[in-house]
């Protein structure tokens, strides 16, 4: 009986974190849509609902109801499962990603190799999505990907070593609340080239402009997804942004201090910011990495494939070592208010 | 100096910074996109749309089957038959013009020598079956009679510079 319970109480969370994460989601792609109409001087979407508020609703209805195509020639059980299998990983790396003190699905200790495993998964999906069509311009548009995300996964891993080294944890809750105190006692200050790096890396890992040559609309269509049609398709549009908003997650809590308020331990401020909820907190963090996003992907053309690789081989990976050995002499000296 | 400027600015994405500010700013600009269907950006005097044959306030046609316009038109778009009439007068029997075929050069207007085909400011107009794009007499006709004010006035803010 009381496994029972427990078990229910699990999925009720599960729930309750899944649920208005698919919102945001669909959310998510009007905002973009918004921004970057702003940004190019444009309105953007406004004729559906107040302000096109209903433009996803609409668009997830123009998607349930059209065909979902198989190609003859297609591998059929790998390309239904490609889908799920870009998607499945985004949602689940939620179970560890701390929104308030404790307020977490599963507090598990090696919360950031979970994450890593996770993230890494997600490119199963892309890769078989791209294999399994039979289509030349898929298998391009996967290998793409495969190798992009394979590259971007280890200076973002090097990133996160850093976090690992000065927090001296892998829990995420316990790396928030090694941050704990105002803006300037959040990791992205003492590790700030680890920052940058992380973030680049970030975009690049979920494929997004100016690193989006898996999509690369002007060259192979839409890669890896080119023969997918319908809903099939909506879930790998969900799967990418479900894993913007999980990075821009990641990155408040590796380097924005979690649900922690920017003047928490202020004598005077401090106090009456801390009366927000941490999760609003939290979740204006992601908002703002959300923004970048958009703003990175208003701003920059799009990066050739081979200066995508020197930048992550020959740049992104050496200034991660190199900040690393800074690193350890600093935590070895117990430099400043940090470590 | 210059080379520890140039790391500095390198590492920290300065350059990319100053993009970002770019876009940023054209964030908050005001926008002036024109909300098609509810909002009309303004429209010259001189504009050439769909064709009208107008008539003299009497109520007669003002064309007398000249053809300058048949013969003039670079699209071969209008097609003209023409027999005199129980007065007398010449008079067209078919006047067609092909709204695939016609480009809106306006020449016909010009050649008119009783300003009798006029372009009208209209543009929004459609098809809905194949040979709905011959606009016949009687619909030229119907056009001129339902435009007359606006042509006319047309007609004579330009005037001066004709």
């Amino acid at each position: 009986m009381e496994y029972v319970q427990e078990v229910l109480w699990i999925l009720a969370k599960i729930v309750a974190l899944i649920l208005p994460l698919f919102g945001v989601v669909a959310y998510l792609t009007y905002a973009e849509r918004k921004v970057l109409g702003w940004m190019h001087h444009r309105k953007g979407p406004n004729r559906i609902g107040f302000g096109g508020l209903l433009q996803p609703l609409a668009d997830a209805g123009k998607m349930l109801m059209k065909e979902v195509m198989i190609p003859a020639q297609a591998d059929k059980a790998l390309f239904v499962l490609a889908p799920i299998m870009a998607f499945a990983p985004a949602l689940a790396a939620w179970a560890v990603i701390p929104f308030g003190d404790g307020l977490v699905v599963a507090d598990i200790n090696v919360g950031l190799l979970y994450l890593l495993a996770m993230t890494s998964l997600g490119v199963y999906g892309f890769i078989l999505a791209g294999w399994s069509a039979n289509s030349k311009y898929s298998m391009l548009g996967a290998m793409r990907t495969g190798a992009q995300v394979v590259s971007y996964e280890i200076a973002m891993g090097f990133a996160l070593v850093g976090v690992l080294m000065a927090s001296g944890t892998m829990n995420l809750s316990d790396i928030v609340r090694a941050q704990e105190g105002p803006f300037w006692h959040w990791y992205w200050l003492p590790l700030f080239p680890i920052f940058l790096v992380y973030w680049i890396a970030a975009v690049a890992e979920t494929n997004r402009a100016p690193f989006d040559v898996a999509e690369g609309e002007s060259e192979i269509v839409a890669g890896y997804q080119v023969e997918y049609s319908g809903i099939s398709f909506g879930i790998f549009f969900l799967a990418e942004y479900a894993n913007m908003i999980l990075i821009g997650a990641l990155a408040s809590v590796m380097f924005f201090g979690g649900w922690y308020s920017p003047f928490h331990g202020i004598p005077v401020i401090g106090p009456i910011f801390d009366l927000i909820p941490g999760p609003i907190w939290f979740i204006a963090k992601i908002a703002f990495f959300l923004f970048l996003y958009i703003w990175i992907r208003a701003t920059f053309p799009r990066y050739r494939y081979d200066q995508i690789m020197r930048l992550g081989w020959k740049v992104l990976i050496p200034v991660t070592v190199v900040w690393l050995v800074v690193e350890s002499i600093f935590v070895l000296t117990g430099f400043g208010p940090w470590f | 100096m210059q080379a520890i400027r140039n790391f500095f600015k390198t590492f920290l994405l300065w350059e990319l910074l100053r993009g970002m500010m770019v876009t940023g700013r054209y964030l908050v600009r005001k926008k002036f996109t024109i909300e098609y269907p509810e909002e009309k950006a303004p429209q010259s005097h001189r504009f050439r749309g769909l064709h009208a044959l107008r008539r003299y306030p009497n109520g007669e046609e003002r064309c007398i089957a000249c053809k300058l316009c048949e013969a003039v038109c670079p699209a071969l778009a209008i097609t003209i038959d023409s027999a005199p009439r129980e007065d007398g007068t010449r008079r067209t029997t078919r006047y067609e013009i092909d709204l695939f075929k016609c480009i809106y050069c306006g020449f016909c207007e010009e050649s008119c020598p009783v300003d009798s085909i006029v372009e009208t400011r209209v543009h929004e107009y459609f098809m809905e079956q194949r040979g709905d794009n011959i606009f016949t007499k009687p619909q030229l006709l119907a056009m001129g009679d339902k435009y007359e004010q606006q042509i006319a006035a047309d007609r004579a803010a330009d005037a001066p510079y004709r």
